[in-house]
């Protein structure tokens, strides 16, 4: 009887069995492999290495077949892992200009210089079941634009710039910050901001974003420019003295163009969101960019009002390697606390009924 | 792809000094929280991540470690973290209270006396004792700072205008060494008497709110009350139906589905030694 | 005798828009001051800046403390302004939700203040809670209540005994009656005239109604655009109003 309520090696050992056993699905069945995931789940990878915040495709893959596809269980798996790695250094800033672009696009300007590339994207296909996948039909290779794309794409902002109409990015001074080198401590710059987005649940920022469009701290936004590609990164290590190009990832960038701000005698410019991720997330980065510009509230002297510009709210909530883990820690014995709340209310209802019989003994 | 080669208990050489900063820190001001760089675990935020990353820190391959939640050595999460260390430090472990050098614990204080060789790690969830009636950061940290800590009597004030008295019985505020009020982590008031001048050192580690903080070994720690409502400890009207103690915090066992109940202590090294199993 | 509270200068602007500008005044021990204006004059900015809620831009404003000293608003300590803000001085919101702590019962929101100076007996927390619900009119028997069940009314006076509860030397009221029916107006503005006077208390009200000007304060200051256009005893205004803006005011308002 007593056994029974307290754990037990065993009991941890054999339900650990059972969860390997049920990863592995009908044996007679082949495994799925880490090259499939990493080539036909992509943008499931992309996603664990984007929450997970560590570039690697086979790992990934890897934390998605143990994680029997449960995305967060994944993500968690990654940052278990990133504790572990050694840190060799930062890289330099990745130039987002000379991406090899895959996709871009403006809804901003009809036209842009470098042109609209729509590339690899779900929009404008419809929503109906392909059964021929079910099948395993092999698809037809894709037409490809003729000529090579412009190396060095023009920024859909950077126009807007040049005229003058857009606010300069607000450069703070001095090395950001490293939120996962140091707690996080508020009121958080807007290069710690942007790396706790950067980081967060794509759920959680689609949600607050959303809620920005629908009159919860509006920013009218314009999707300025999207771009999805590959960029180089360089490193510059201490003994060289000079940065080498250390490997290509690809990336997805997004820059909002937002409610402009002036007065009768400062020109009113446009106000901006940014947003950038690992692989091809442009739900994740569109999100980003608009709750980043929510949180820019205090800065551009718009009254706080509402959950996107609450930097507490929005910043202690977006992990959800820490959402998950203190929302499921309620499934640990809690008998000591649940026992002494029994304790006091066994003790308060007997109390009252001491105080009625007195009282009725009284009368 | 090969498994990787963890370093001793897991965290590596540069993430525990930054841990030990943190802990110095913590000891010099006792109670006031640290903020700490916490990492990602390998177990989950709020499975005690944070009581696991100080014992990482202040483990040598020397120690004897112990770990409870609950009281007792076998609960799931116990034996989960002891493997941990097991596995990832190769650390001798018991279950005995006097035999370990660190003991790592979630909601409650061992029975047995502590003593100057050891230290107590707790599991903290929330570091904050003012967070639910004050959720800002900012704001709590200024609080802290200025020892403005009316609102805390408020909700006792408060308890005892509704209930006719305190009405907290877990997590109970008190104040460390005259100054920082803070959370003893979610032990039951029953062991809140237990930090007060505790020969042993005390520290708490929070992961997913990064906080660390500590009570030094004979520290004064006060539970916060009123003089005329005085901080009390819960108390059982049967003994342990174990080993018969009266002194030991109990668990409440429903027997059957006819509510038929047994009360033993949580405590379950101490409940086997006053059985004389040991 | 020095001056409770001396403005000097005090200025506050928006960016290019100004929210109150270059007001000096000084208030007496025990003196009530009343500042009248429209929506927008800049009285509230002003309240704001005077009660340290808000930084003035330019000028200074300088409290007696107990103890003697004549301290600069802006040169205080954060722990000393708010120890001050918690005992020495009380704050009357419009809307009592910002002075309340509503979640918690009436007896509390009195005793708040007690507590946070280091009171640590309840029967007495509660006595001196009961006393002052008494003394606001409150029944005693609504001690345990929350602010939510009580009317708009009550929950001023809750307010107002919250603030009073630490005997403290000066009040700010920031249209205390405002948004109150006339009849509860008029019991409010006879509690508040009653107490000011029982307890010696200094107080600045602000109100763009005249009424509350005249049954409280004994001097005003008429603002307008941001600027005091007139100051003087609150009778003589009323009286012989000087400015045109203020002559404006008193014709359309005081035609009783």
């Amino acid at each position: 009887m007593y056994v029974a309520v307290k754990g037990g090696e065993q009991a941890i050992d054999a339900a650990h069995r059972l969860l390997d056993e049920e990863r592995r699905g009908d044996r007679s069945l082949p495994q799925v492999t880490l090259d499939q995931i990493a080539e036909q789940l992509t943008l499931a990878v992309d996603r664990v290495m984007n929450e997970g915040s560590l570039y690697d495709r086979e790992l990934a893959s890897l934390a998605i077949k143990q994680a029997r596809g449960d995305m967060i269980e994944a993500i968690f798996l990654i940052r278990a892992t990133r504790t572990t790695l050694a840190r060799f250094g930062y890289a330099e800033p990745l130039d987002t200009q000379s991406m090899r672009v895959k996709r871009r696009i403006s809804a901003a300007f009809k036209d842009i210089p470098g042109g609209q590339i729509l590339g690899p994207t779900f929009d404008y296909t419809h929503r109906l079941l392909d059964f021929s996948l079910a099948a395993d039909a092999e698809p037809a290779e894709a037409a490809r634009a003729p000529s090579e794309l412009r190396s060095d794409m023009p920024r859909v902002l950077e126009l807007l710039g040049s005229e003058g109409l857009m606010e300069q990015p607000s450069a703070e001074a001095g090395e950001p910050e490293d939120l996962t080198q140091d707690p996080l401590n508020f009121p958080a710059g807007r290069d710690l901001r942007l790396q706790n987005l950067a980081r967060g649940d794509e759920g959680f920022l689609l949600a607050l974003a959303y809620s920005t469009q629908r009159g919860y701290g509006r920013t009218h936004p314009f999707a300025g420019e999207i771009r999805l590609g590959t960029v180089e990164v360089s490193f510059t290590p201490e003994e060289l003295g000079f940065p080498i190009v250390i490997g290509e990832i690809t990336i997805t960038e997004c820059e909002m163009i937002n409610q402009f701000k002036g007065s009768t005698t400062v020109k009113p410019q446009f106000t901006r969101g940014y947003g950038l991720g690992f692989g091809q997330c442009e739900r994740k980065v569109m999100s980003m960019a608009l709750v980043d510009r929510s949180l820019r509230a205090g800065e551009l002297g718009e009254e706080r009002v509402a959950p996107a510009q609450d930097e507490e709210f929005v910043l202690s909530h977006s992990d959800n390697v820490q959402a998950t883990g203190f929302v499921e820690h309620l499934k640990l014995p809690h008998y000591v606390d649940f026992q002494s709340e029994l304790v006091l209310l066994r003790r308060m209802r007997a109390e009252i009924d001491i105080a009625k019989d007195r009282l009725e003994a009284a009368e | 792809m090969n498994a990787p080669a963890y370093n001793f208990a897991y965290l590596n050489e540069q993430t525990k000094r930054m841990i030990r900063r943190a802990i110095l820190k913590a000891i010099a001001v006792p109670g006031y929280q640290v903020p700490f760089a916490s990492r990602e675990m390998p177990m989950p935020y709020g499975w005690g991540t944070g009581g696991v990353q100080v014992t990482a820190a202040v483990l040598t391959p020397e120690d004897t470690l112990k770990v409870i939640d609950q009281g007792a050595d076998d609960t799931t999460n116990a034996v989960s973290i002891r493997k941990f260390f097991v596995k990832t430090a190769g650390v001798a472990t018991t279950e005995r209270t006097e035999e370990a050098s660190v003991i790592q614990t979630r909601h409650r204080i061992p029975e047995a006396p502590l003593t100057e060789e050891q230290i107590l790690v707790f599991q903290v969830p929330i570091p904050e004792p003012l967070r639910f009636l004050e959720p800002r950061e900012t704001e709590t940290r200024t609080m802290h700072a200025l020892e403005e800590y009316g609102v805390m009597h408020v909700k006792l004030y408060e308890d005892i205008a509704q209930y006719g008295e305190i009405a907290t019985t877990y997590a109970y505020p008190a104040k460390v060494a005259d100054r920082y009020v803070f959370d003893p982590s979610p032990i039951p008031k029953f062991d809140n008497p237990k930090l007060d001048n505790c020969p042993a050192l005390q520290l708490f580690g929070a992961g997913r709110e990064k906080r660390i903080y500590a009570v030094p070994p004979y520290t004064k720690v006060k539970s916060l009350d009123f003089e005329d409502h005085p901080f009390e400890v819960q108390s059982w009207s049967e003994p342990c139906a174990l080993c018969g103690s009266c002194h030991s915090f109990l668990d409440e066992i429903v027997m059957d589905d006819k509510g038929t109940r047994m009360f033993v202590c949580s405590d379950s090294d101490f409940c086997a030694r006053q059985r004389g199993e040991r | 005798m020095t001056a409770l509270l001396s403005a000097q200068s005090v200025s506050k602007s928006y960016g290019a828009r100004a929210g109150c500008m270059d007001v000096c005044f000084d208030l007496w021990p025990g003196e009530v001051l009343a500042i009248v204006g429209e929506s927008g004059s800049g009285k509230t900015t002003l309240l704001r800046c005077l009660s340290g809620h808000l930084p003035a831009s330019s000028g200074k404003v300088h409290y007696s403390m107990r103890d003697g000293r004549h301290v600069a608003l802006d040169e205080m300590s954060e722990a000393e302004r708010r120890l001050l803000m918690r005992t020495d001085w009380g704050f009357v919101h419009q809307d009592a939700r910002d002075g309340l702590r509503m979640g918690v019962s009436a007896g509390a929101n009195v005793g708040e203040r007690m507590m946070a100076v280091g009171e640590r007996h309840y029967g007495h927390i509660r006595a001196t809670a009961t006393d002052w619900l008494e003394r606001v009119e409150i029944p005693e028997d609504r001690i345990d209540d929350s602010p939510w069940s009580y009317s708009g009314g009550m929950r001023q006076r809750l307010q107002i005994a919250r603030n009073l509860v630490t005997s403290p030397r000066l009040v700010f009221m920031d249209e205390p009656t405002g948004g109150l029916d006339v009849s509860v107006q008029a019991r409010l503005l006879d509690l508040i005239r009653g107490l000011v006077k029982r307890l010696d208390l200094a107080a600045i009200v602000v109100t763009h109604d005249l009424a509350v000007a005249r049954l409280l304060s004994s001097r005003m200051m008429v603002m307008q655009q941001g600027r005091v256009i007139e100051q003087g005893l609150t009778d003589q205004i009323l009286e012989d109003p000087q400015a045109p803006y203020t002559q404006l005011l008193v014709s359309s308002v005081l035609q009783v």
